[in-house]
């Protein structure tokens, strides 16, 4: 995974999407915010919403409770 | 006498269809063709990591890199490598020479893009891809491609120029005509009617003849 080490830490990049996400985004947004380019946060999202840490509604995507517990990690 | 191997048939992808979609595993994680909708893409092959050749590109691409950004161009490698090898490829590029590759390398272990794409083809190696280029344009279509022999490394400059000579076809309704460069005259597309023609010879464009008609985009 790009998104998460092995020991269950996010990647620097990681962090930074769910950072850009205090309040729920698109994934153009989010890679604004973040400084990151879209395709990336596309893949990145992809990820995250798998590990559980987002939740995606018809193209918007929020923390989960566990997404929000790492960013304040 | 000698008799010519026989090879498979290679599939090449089409100009003006949709790019043959994909999901690899790369340096910046896994990644699909569709993550990159919305900004325009070059897909390029290279033979091998740790290659001379295949070095100086990486570094030229990397040069251009910001240039492309501007335009609203990412890059994307690829080779029939591990992503092992690559990273630890990009690595020693950084070290020996202080160029960081910004842009994600595919690493195509399977072949599954590099067959897609007809990067394989046997009469120039059966195990490396050839020196392919595809643009993409934001709406994931197949705008161009490139192929190059493993022996020359390609010209920044000319792709460049192709993106360049792309976009503004693109947001001029326009064609560019040989050795064009942005700045230069531009190509009115030709007239497909007599009415048509009749309003081309009154436009005030410079002519050569009414299906030749060059005009400045300032």
């Amino acid at each position: 995974m790009a998104c998460i080490n092995p020991d269950g830490s996010l990647t620097p990049s990681a962090l930074a999407v769910l950072r850009a996400l205090e309040t729920p985004a698109t994934p153009a947004e989010i890679a604004q915010k973040a400084g990151l380019p879209l395709f990336r946060v596309r893949g990145s999202l992809r990820e995250l919403v798998e590990a559980g840490l987002l939740a995606e509604r018809e193209g918007i995507y929020s923390l989960t409770p566990q997404g929000r517990e790492k960013t304040n990690a | 006498m000698s008799e010519m191997p026989v090879h498979a048939p290679v599939t090449l992808p089409r100009l003006n269809e949709p790019a043959p979609e994909f999901e690899a595993v790369t340096t910046h994680g896994v990644v699909r063709l569709s993550d990159f909708r919305d900004s325009w893409l070059i897909l390029f092959s290279h033979p091998a990591d740790f290659t001379p050749v295949c070095t100086t590109e990486f570094i030229a691409f990397a040069e251009i890199y910001p240039e492309l950004q501007k335009r609203g161009v990412e890059l994307l490698g690829l080779s029939i490598d591990s992503v092992y090898s690559h990273i630890a490829w990009l690595r020693n590029i950084e070290e020996k020479t202080g160029v960081k590759i910004p842009f994600p390398v595919i690493a195509d272990l399977n072949k599954e893009v590099a067959t897609k794409y007809g990067m394989i083809q046997p009469g120039a190696s059966k195990t490396e891809a050839v020196r392919a280029v595809f643009i993409i344009d934001p709406k994931g279509i197949l705008r161009a491609m490139i192929y190059y022999p493993l022996t020359t490394g390609r010209n920044m400059a000319e792709i460049l120029r192709l993106i360049d000579a792309l976009q503004t076809s693109d947001r001029h309704g326009v064609a560019t005509p040989a050795n064009w460069k942005p700045g230069d005259k531009v190509i009115v597309p030709a007239p497909q009617t007599m009415e048509m023609v009749e309003d081309r010879m009154k436009a005030g464009f410079e002519m050569v003849d009414w299906y030749l008609a060059k005009k400045s985009l300032e």
